[in-house]
């Protein structure tokens, strides 16, 4: 994973609440075996509506996600993540989100920042006023400026520091192999295993 | 200080404890792989030269893409058949048991955990399924995982992760007859909305959640991410090792006393404290539907369809305006009178046993509605070998519905069964998101009761409709009803 510190582009306003996984990407798409290449499955179903934001010029190309609260609720499909940085998205700022995509995207090297709602409101104006306006998203200080004004953004601090490094999850929880082998001896026997296949009764 | 349920169970298997706010290293006891989340996970282990470290905790099956009809041809879509073969290849290689199209334990994965006896009390499971909470019924800790999770679950059998807050959701009372699990967690969402439950685990509690059997616990923890909980869990007691016992995988002998013994002291400690409590009165509630987009945009089915102006939040009325203008229907309207174009019944939230044998007592010797299609799709090729073997596949084909194989089915669209643009369906899935169902389609979400009472009279009904029905029916005759 490439390191993260700070974002400049685009601020993309999605004045919407409660953009499920579902919208963001439709399960069509999900039938797919690779991950990448999900650019024109980013919200397929509003794309085909002229007016949507991401048909817009200064939008087109993606940038720094502002959207309304409960973004990426649903399903657990990582494609969402996958589309959105595919598409050009580095990150993605509301008040609230689903969690699994949450964590996805910090897997992935989105960067996902909690605002409030006064800073929401705040970001989308500056897009009102000033189409194409640019935003840095700064994750060493945790701070989000547009339009002159700078808005802190929370992110917890694992996340940030994984980010700000560019570390790789597995590689980490592999450094504690020893642990993971001296619970996996204590584990009590009756646990149930999935091999070899019991025929019991039914 | 006493101790939840839920954080017993994430104290079980702490294998390395977080410090200076980074996660526990927890423990996962149960891996269910489907074709969706696993290709780009599988691809990642090889491209890292990795193990699957424990084949023995994981079983997979297909569900998601497989068709519910002529499922002994080869599947027509080329892009599934592609996810189905690359998830057979990957199974082969990597040593991993796989339940297929055509084998009898094959189906929705939420199914299969439950009905292999691999899913018990205490157990943490993990899925690439944001539906997988289904499992905390027999109070395991289970959750849904993106794709980097299922590959780093599969490499080290754990998961970093930040302990939960736990939420309380108590209902007290007795349902009355024609109210069902579904019902509560319909109640349940559209009362702390859909991001409400965000950073919690769920314990479903009171004298209700005590009175269901095992499958409506399943149908309530299933639904608990719909109002933004990863995992939703209900203590286990005398009705979940019975449900339990003798299942194929399940402990046997002097290891059963020895897990139930364990299983004994999972329960909720009296004087533990939740981060947060919610109250709901089970005699009060009544038969659920939604009428929006999210979940949790849901009302009595004697209500109406609510004016968006009589939202107070912006959003929450922005976002009902949104609702009703896809579902195209007007403030006011009452619910009991939108006609559907389609039943379904079926999803990991309604498919089991219990599910289509309620419908079926509906349905038993009537008719659907004329225009209506209705789709039964067991959730598991199991579910329907028994279904069959009590002869409810005859009571849904007499009734001039579909009798399907096991699989997701209509509850996304993913597979061929799926809702033409501007088609409106009764479904006992979990989500009615935009084109959920198939672009264009409009779901209402209701238990299996109110599809089955549906399907009979062509527009959203409960059996208490069907029960003033037979009564107006005997008026007009002059019989005692």
């Amino acid at each position: 994973m490439e390191k993260i510190s700070t974002l400049t582009g685009p601020l993309v306003p999605l004045e919407r609440s409660n953009v499920d996984t579902d919208q963001i990407i439709p399960a069509v798409f999900l039938k797919r075996v690779t991950k990448t290449g999900y650019d024109d499955a980013l919200f397929h179903s509003w794309r085909q509506d002229p007016e949507f934001v991401l048909n817009q010029e200064p939008y087109k190309h993606g940038g720094v996600l502002v959207v309304g609260h409960d973004f990426g609720t649903g399903s657990s499909r990582e494609h969402a993540v996958w589309a959105l940085r595919d598409f050009g998205f580095t990150a993605v700022l509301g008040p609230r989100f689903g969690e699994i995509f949450r964590g996805n995207a910090g897997k992935q090297g989105l960067l996902v920042g909690q605002i409030s709602d006064e800073a929401k409101e705040a970001l989308w104006a500056v897009a009102r006023a000033n189409p194409g306006a640019e935003i840095t998203v700064d994750l060493e200080t945790r701070t989000a400026t547009a339009g002159g004004v700078a808005h802190d953004f929370q992110i917890d601090d694992y996340t940030r520091w994984r980010l700000l490094e560019g570390l790789d999850d597995i590689a980490l929880t592999l450094r504690d192999e020893d642990a993971i082998a001296a619970f996996e001896a204590k584990r009590p026997s009756w646990l149930p295993q999935t091999l070899p296949v019991e025929r019991g009764a039914q | 200080m006493g101790r939840t349920l839920a954080e017993k169970v994430w104290d079980d298997h702490v294998v390395v404890k977080g410090e200076d706010g980074a996660p526990d290293l927890i423990y996962i006891d149960l891996h269910l792989v489907h074709e969706v989340t696993s290709p780009q996970a599988f691809d990642g282990l090889r491209q890292a030269g990795r193990q699957l470290r424990r084949v023995d905790l994981t079983v997979a099956t297909e569900d998601h893409n497989t068709p519910t009809l002529d499922i002994d041809k080869p599947i027509q879509d080329p892009t599934s058949r592609k996810q189905i073969e690359t998830l057979r290849a990957n199974a082969a290689e990597f040593g991993v048991r796989l339940h297929s199209l055509g084998d009898a334990e094959q189906g929705i994965v939420h199914l299969v955990g439950p009905q292999l006896g691999l899913t018990l009390p205490g157990v943490t499971v993990v899925c690439g399924d944001s539906h997988t909470s289904t499992h905390g019924a027999f109070g395991a800790m289970a959750f849904g995982i993106g794709t980097s999770e299922v590959e780093h679950v599969m490499a080290t059998q754990t998961l970093p992760l930040k302990p939960f807050k736990t939420m309380a959701i108590t209902v007290e009372g007795e349902l009355r007859p024609g109210v069902t699990a579904k019902d509560i967690i319909l109640a349940v969402i559209a009362k702390i909305g859909t991001g409400g439950g965000a950073g919690y685990v769920f314990e479903y509690r009171g004298s209700a959640i005590r009175a269901l059997s095992i499958e409506g616990r399943m149908t309530i923890c299933n639904m608990s991410i719909e109002a933004g909980a990863r995992a939703g869990m209900v203590a286990p007691d005398e009705t979940t090792f019975a449900y339990v016992k003798d299942k194929p995988h399940a402990p046997k002998g002097a290891d059963w006393d020895a897990a139930v013994e364990h299983w004994k002291t999972l329960p909720t400690d009296d004087d533990a404290v939740f981060d947060a409590e919610v109250f709901i009165d089970a005699s009060e509630l009544e038969p659920f539907v939604t009428w929006g987009t999210n979940p949790g945009q849901g009302a009595s089915l004697s209500a109406s369809v609510p004016d968006p102006a009589s939202f107070a939040d912006p959003t929450e009325r922005a976002a009902a305006e949104r609702a009703l203008e896809y579902m195209d229907l007007e403030p006011g309207r009452p619910l009991k009178t939108i006609p559907v174009d389609t039943v379904f019944i079926g999803s990991c939230t309604n498919s089991r046993m219990e599910d289509l044998t309620a419908a079926a007592d509906i349905i038993r010797g009537k008719q659907k509605a004329e225009g209506v299609r209705v789709l039964v799709v067991p959730g598991s090729a199991r579910v329907r070998l028994e279904a069959e073997a009590a002869g409810l596949d005859k009571v849904f084909t007499d009734f001039g519905a579909e009798w399907r194989f096991a699989g997701c089915s209509m509850c996304l669209g993913m597979n061929p069964d799926q809702l033409a643009p501007g088609e409106r369906c009764a479904s006992t899935s979990n989500r009615n998101f935009e084109g959920r169902q198939g672009k264009g389609g409009r779901t209402h979400l209701v238990s299996p009761l109110v599809a089955a009472a549906t399907a009979i009279r062509g527009t959203l009904s409960s059996p208490w409709d069907l029960a003033q029905d037979a009564e107006v029916a005997a008026f007009a005759t002059g019989e005692d009803a």
